[in-house]
């Protein structure tokens, strides 16, 4: 992988320690973009929406993606489903910023995920552990995200796979070097990557929490948790005061270790978005694209 | 050598990592309580220049730190710190410290898929490589206003007094030659 690869990571590289929030309007981007956003994800339906009407859910229109990228200066992300290649075409051919290969949308393909290196746009994709994201990272993505439990507002899963991630990294960091490939085997991840990671004590991409996050609260435990940046996708437009509530996390993302500071943000946001317990889910989109 | 980072956003760390290499001690610059240290010198990182101007103006750090570059504090700046430091943004109808007197255009090139990588001149030193990545670039430069580098005939580095500014990202390879040479402004 070229010089287009590392210019993909590192558009990441400046994205972090910021917030992407999920759209659906090009009023909508404004207010994120005046929040503070770093870059928004232009959909059409969040992902609490997609829960609640089922069915099969795709790529978002181009004409609402192009009337995004017109009403915003920041980088513009969209979704494609996992393994559908011409929906990736489509939008690397309206020049789209980042493409998010996505288990909120209904899977294309139950076997292969997209071959992102044969694409000159960037991608980023979900992961709930180090195999899943190196794996991904193999395929060509330039950026990774927990997968949490996208239109819940419940933060346990991405808490869950940002700590899996954590101490899978440390183990491979505290083994000897001849174990390395017994363990690359065991993740299904290639030995090179796996020697990265013992070298580098990290994965060789930024690695962003998403799905899940609502409260500014939560943006921040994700950071202290080693998160690099933040998606919040229903957690904004499903509460009371999205203005309010985006900035908040924004500020909290940026100060993210500052508890009175964080606290002060956390005062009379309105309403967090109700929210689904993990008891309650009756649709795992973790489990899509593995 | 006490260097500030500005840390409220984007690509901080990497400035930080090159910075602490050739053996400055870094701090980061995230709230007020922080721009209120003593410090030789400042660095803006990349990212976005609206989510750091505005979280700058909004955890009070603006006036202070528009006051040390006033002043004469040296300052590296790279892709959405110049934007911060230009007088005017032509695409914009934002500006923030407005301390260099420069036109520059944001994201002048295009989105992501016209990001692109390239070695050239930076002043005196030759072959440096460059990355630009949804870069901006300076349309015009005021007076006393030294142009270090242009690409396809457009400005991306330039010096004025105590600030040295470029649409591309020094920080993001190994080439450690334009930390050096801010390094060398402190002394």
């Amino acid at each position: 992988m070229g010089k287009r690869y590392d210019l993909n990571k590192e558009l990441a590289q400046m994205l972090k320690g910021g917030v992407i929030m999920d759209v659906t309007t090009p009023e909508q981007a404004k207010i994120a973009e005046e929040a503070g956003a770093c870059a928004v994800m232009a959909l059409e339906r969040i992902p609490a929406d997609i829960r609640a009407a089922g069915g099969v859910s795709r790529m978002s229109d181009p004409k609402m993606i192009k009337g995004i990228q017109e009403a915003v200066s920041i980088p513009v992300m969209a979704k494609c489903r996992i393994g559908h290649f011409v929906e990736a075409q489509i939008l690397q051919a309206i020049g789209i910023d980042y493409i998010d290969e996505s288990e909120v949308l209904s899977p294309a393909d139950d076997v292969y995920h997209i071959d992102k290196t044969k694409f000159n746009v960037p991608f980023v994709c979900g992961a709930r552990d180090l195999g899943e994201a190196l794996r991904r990272i193999n395929e060509g993505a330039s950026m990774i995200r927990t997968k949490g439990e996208p239109g819940t507002g419940d933060i346990v899963q991405a808490v869950r796979h940002m700590r899996k991630m954590n101490s899978e990294i440390s183990k491979i960091v505290s083994l000897r070097e001849d174990e390395l490939f017994e363990e690359a085997k065991k993740l299904q991840v290639p030995y090179d990557l796996v020697c990265y990671v013992h070298e580098n004590k990290r994965i060789p991409v930024v690695n962003f929490a998403a799905g899940g996050v609502a409260t500014p609260a939560d943006a921040a435990l994700m950071m202290q948790l080693g998160a690099e940046g933040v998606f919040v996708g229903s957690g904004i437009f499903k509460s009371g005061n999205p203005a309010k509530r985006a900035q908040a996390i924004v500020k909290a993302v940026a100060n993210f270790e500052d508890a009175e500071l964080i606290a002060s943000l956390s005062e009379d946001l309105g309403e967090a978005m109700v929210g689904i317990n993990e008891q309650e889910i009756e649709l795992i989109m973790e489990e899509r694209g593995k | 050598m006490k260097i500030a980072v500005l840390a409220v956003q984007g690509a901080f760390i990497e400035h930080e990592k090159m910075l602490a290499s050739l053996g400055a001690e870094v701090i980061e610059l995230r709230k007020k309580k922080d721009v209120l240290q003593e410090f030789d010198g400042l660095v803006l990182p990349g990212g976005e220049s609206t989510v750091q101007g505005k979280l700058i103006r909004e955890l009070d750090m603006f006036d202070i730190l528009k006051k040390k570059i006033e002043d004469g504090i040296p300052v590296l700046a790279t892709c959405a710190g110049l934007i911060l430091l230009a007088e005017k943004i032509s695409n914009d109808t934002r500006k923030h410290f407005a301390t260099l007197p420069v036109t520059v255009m944001r994201n002048a090139y295009g989105r992501q898929l016209e990001s692109f990588y390239t070695e050239g001149d930076f002043g005196k030193l030759k072959n440096v490589p460059m990355e630009f990545i949804r870069a901006p670039y300076i349309e015009s430069v005021g007076e006393d206003v030294e142009i270090l580098s242009k690409v396809d005939d457009n400005i991306v580095a330039v010096k004025y007094n105590n600030q040295l500014a470029m649409s591309f990202h020094p920080e993001l390879l190994s080439d450690t030659r334009i930390h050096e040479e801010f390094l060398g402004m402190l002394i």
